[in-house]
């Protein structure tokens, strides 16, 4: 039998190879992020809580909204399912850990200090980033405080590490799947996993070519995205959102694999359409690449653009559709129960349908005219974002957790924090559908007193949703610390798939010698 | 707080607040949920397909839940039900995939209707040039001769909680845009420093000024009527401080209106040489220096560290009024310091600097008057 974990501490954590423990520290790592993320938020909504300005500065408002974006998209959400994909996509295809362990360690200890200094800014001379997470041009080139190269350098660091990280899965499915685990055999959460670093490896150098025109503007003389030097502050936008929308679905679609997993274990029945499953997965990336101008609707572009962006927006809907349909389906004449892990995939179901909607009426470009940078979309990406890729986040973490530690938690605890977050969430974010079609616009540090009823209910609804996250945390200690010992390999009745087939707790090395699917 | 939320719990129960209720005059928008319909043909366009949507949705919604709900209470294990195992049926899912796009192919017909008259921009009556500023909008009657600029006109002290928030909190401007009823009326949008966007619900109007481009939108109503809106496109600290009002007026009080201000402009032309004292430039400069220079260099005159220099003690500030001027004419060059030369009239540049050079300890003494500045422009 191979090596266990190395018995200090130090080189245990930062020189580990082992998919397991990265996957630990990407995942420690991205709720750390998280709490920071949500602590911005919290400044937010306690500002926004009634008109005028009470706490802090608009200057200071301003920071915090980039900072809750970048730090939620990039250091929570992100991280988050790269963790997730080391600790279960070996496991699920039967290989003894990732393709390349060594480029794993770097690609996670890249981010701790890209964010330690995206993060420091706040405290330099000029604030942090204050042209929001979108960064548009020219407010983050010529009228950007100095600090803005801290966070041109802190993009790069995430982008390497997010692309050593997808080549890393890419990698690993290819050559290190189990004799007969085929394509068509991997888990969908695997599938979903792979589309998605094709898309991360596709559109993150757009990114860092985004930003690399950003420093040449700023630093050398350049007018990329300056008009008055025969540039076009417009460039950037169709750079970032050429990124951009990928990236919202590079976001989604390891959570839609998530849920895929855990509906059919709580239904005990397979799921509905497996590989209209994955063709409509490979769809929606496809699509990703030519739709997103539908974030530009008001920049002015020709009616031939719009009407092209409209339509192939529109599209989208038809292979969401299917997923939809697909999960419900395979509930349908299951023998269902409604543990933690599958509480929150139900209540993913049915939020980012509702988001799905939303985002449907933002597709048709005339009524966009009315919400575009309105609270409606705020609302809207929160219920794909937060409802979508956190909700099946925390999904995925009461799912494996007892076959991570060997420690079943507390159902009771997992279930009153459902119950909290879920209904905090809604009092959070469907009141900002209402304050965006009155007209309230997004990154308002304050606003007229006509929409001070429905954002002191939205802040309620927000401190609510922060504190059932310390419950998430407090549970997920417990469990690890004090939770009840199991050794079922099975771990849930309907668990179907490799990951299930070894020990509980996982071993240190697993799948030494490939399993064999038939 | 108890009094408001009451009041809001007992608005969600009348039917009035129903999320398909309708529009919601400008002036009563205090329980406004759903998008306002508006008073043009662009806006009305835009809520009936938002409406469309919206029923589109809720029903699809009720299939779909519905179906969900009765599966989550009908197959439960609880109940004694063991699991079926099919999974996959072709009819069904070519039905599936079909079904949601026939619907889409519906819904595209009147959303191309729609937009194809938010982009009927040809032959206007009139043509108003529209800038984005940080942060207040400046409208120019083309071919009128008439140009000024909106700017915030609630206090900083009721931004800050020293003073009550009035009825109109950070819905009223300095100088409204005036526009004529049953003309059509195009803006010409284009912003001066980073990009704004200028919003009027009401019109369905919402149209990026982008430096350096121009964007067309255009707006025709019988209603006159005040209507305010918003900037829309992140612009820096004070995003949430440059609203839109837009005044539609019967078409003769509106030409009436045009006159006085043609008059204006002539008049303010003739009295630019006037001399004015120490102390009506102090009291003018004041005015101005809130409006347009606190933002920044905050009312102290103290600046923030790091991202805008302070005024108070600045060699600029203390050495020769020509420099003094000339960073105000000119702006500073890859800062956000911008040139205010087409924002502020003479008058107004000759108070704030005469006001930045005798207020907070600063005691140059000298006095800057209007024409100085006007032979400054001329001189380059």
């Amino acid at each position: 039998m191979a090596h266990g974990p190395s018995q200090n501490f130090f080189s245990r954590w930062l020189f580990s190879t082992n998919h397991k423990d990265i996957g630990t520290l990407y995942l420690w790592f991205s709720f750390a992020m998280f709490l920071l993320g949500g602590f911005f938020a919290m400044v937010i909504r306690a500002e926004l809580f009634q008109p005028g300005m009470q706490l802090i500065k608009p200057e200071f408002f301003v920071q915090m909204t980039t900072m809750h974006g970048l730090v939620m998209v990039f250091g929570a959400i992100m991280p988050a399912f790269v963790g997730l994909a080391n600790w279960m996509i070996p496991m699920m295809i039967g290989a003894p850990d990732m393709a390349l362990p060594r480029m794993n360690n770097l690609s996670f200890w890249i981010l701790p200090f890209a964010f330690t200094m995206l993060t420091a800014t706040l405290f330099m001379e000029g604030g942090g980033p204050n042209f929001g997470w979108t960064f548009y041009a020219p407010l983050s080139t010529t009228y950007a405080p100095d600090t803005v190269n801290y966070f041109i350098f802190g993009v790069h660091m995430m982008g390497a590490s997010s692309i050593m990280g997808s080549i890393n899965i890419i990698a690993t499915v290819m050559n290190m799947r189990a004799p007969g685990m085929t394509y068509m055999k991997m888990p969908l959460f695997v599938w979903t996993w792979v589309i998605t670093a094709f898309l991360l490896v596709a559109v993150m150098p757009v990114l860092a070519g985004a930003v690399t025109m950003m420093l040449m503007d700023i630093n050398f003389g350049t007018s990329f995205f300056d008009a008055a030097g025969g540039g076009d502050p417009v460039l950037f936008q169709h750079v970032f959102w050429f990124f951009g929308h990928p990236e919202v679905y590079i976001i989604i679609l390891p959570a839609f694999g998530v849920v895929s997993q855990i509906i059919p274990t709580f239904s005990r029945k397979p799921l509905f359409g497996y590989s209209s499953m994955v063709y409509a997965t490979a769809s929606i990336a496809f699509l990703s690449f030519i739709v997103w101008a539908h974030h530009m609707f008001t920049v002015g572009m020709p009616i031939a653009g719009e009407l092209y962006f409209m339509y192939a927006t529109m599209l989208i809907a038809v292979p969401t559709g299917v997923k939809v349909f697909n999960w419900i389906t395979t509930m349908y004449k299951g023998a269902l129960t409604f543990e933690t892990p599958m509480l929150f995939s139900i209540a993913f179901v049915i939020l980012f349908t509702f988001g799905g909607f939303t985002g449907m009426m933002l597709s048709i470009a005339a009524a966009d005219t009315q919400y575009h940078d309105t609270y409606f979309v705020v609302a809207h990406f929160h219920y794909v974002m937060v409802a979508g890729a956190v909700f099946s986040g925390t999904a995925a973490v009461y799912y494996w957790l007892p076959k991570w530690c060997g420690r079943m938690y507390d159902e009771t605890m997992g279930k009153v924090q459902f119950w909290i977050a879920f209904i905090a969430f809604n009092i959070t974010f469907m009141p900002q559908h209402f304050l965006g079609l009155a007209g309230m616009p997004r990154r308002y540090s304050d606003y007229g007193l006509q929409f001070a009823d429905w954002n002191m209910v939205s802040s309620i609804g927000a401190f609510l949703y922060g504190g059932a996250q310390l419950l998430f945390l407090y549970n997920v200690i417990r469990t690890i610390g004090w939770g009840k010992p199991i050794d079922d390999p099975q771990v849930w009745e309907g668990a179907v798939g490799l990951e299930w087939t070894v020990p509980t707790p996982a071993p240190f090395h697993t799948f030494s010698t490939p399993p064999v699917v038939k | 707080m108890m009094k408001r939320a009451k009041a809001l719990f007992l608005g969600l129960l009348s039917p009035s607040s129903l999320l398909l209720a309708g529009s919601v005059s400008a002036e009563s928008a205090t329980r406004q949920l759903n998008m306002p319909r508006g008073v043009t043909e662009v806006s009305q366009a835009a809520y009936d397909i938002h409406m469309i949507m919206i029923w589109i949705c809720t029903v699809i919604g009720v299939l779909v839940f519905g179906f969900m709900f009765y599966v989550m209470y009908a197959h439960r294990k609880s109940r004694g039900v063991t699991a079926a195992n099919f999974h996959e049926n072709l009819v069904v899912e070519i039905l599936w995939t079909i079904i949601p796009a026939l619907i889409l192919i519906v819904m595209a017909v009147p959303a191309t209707t729609a937009l194809l008259k938010v982009y009927d921009t040809g032959n206007p009556d009139i043509d108003i040039k529209v800038t984005g500023y940080q942060w207040k909008w400046q409208y120019e009657y083309i071919g009128e001769g008439v140009k000024f600029m909106s700017e915030l006109r609630t206090s900083q002290d009721e931004i800050y909680g020293r003073a009550p928030k009035g009825e109109h909190y950070l819905r009223e401007v300095t100088q409204p845009l005036v526009i004529p009823t049953n003309k059509k009326v195009r803006f010409l949008i284009t912003g001066n420093d980073v990009i704004h966007s200028w919003w009027v619900p009401d019109f369905g109007v919402k149209r990026d000024a982008v430096p350096g481009l121009f964007t067309a939108a255009w707006a025709k109503t019988d209603q006159p009527g005040t209507y305010v809106g918003e900037c829309t496109e992140l612009c820096g600290l004070g995003h949430a401080f440059m609203p839109v009002v837009v005044e539609v007026k019967e078409e003769a009080e509106y030409e009436e209106w045009l006159a006085g201000k043609k008059e204006e402009a002539a008049l303010y032309a003739s009295t630019i040489g006037k001399q004015w004292t120490f102390d009506e430039l102090m009291v003018k400069g004041e005015e101005v220096y809130g409006r347009s220079c606190a933002g920044c260099h905050q009312a102290n005159g103290e600046g923030i560290a790091g991202v805008f220099p302070a005024l108070k003690d600045s060699p600029i500030a203390l050495g020769p009024a020509e420099g003094h001027i000339g960073i105000l004419i000119e702006g500073v060059a890859g800062s956000s310091m911008q040139s205010f030369a087409e924002q502020l009239s003479e008058v107004e540049i000759a108070a704030v600097v005469h006001y930045e050079r005798n207020a907070w300890g600063n005691d140059v003494g000298d006095i800057v008057q209007p024409i100085d500045v006007l032979n400054f422009k001329q001189s380059q």
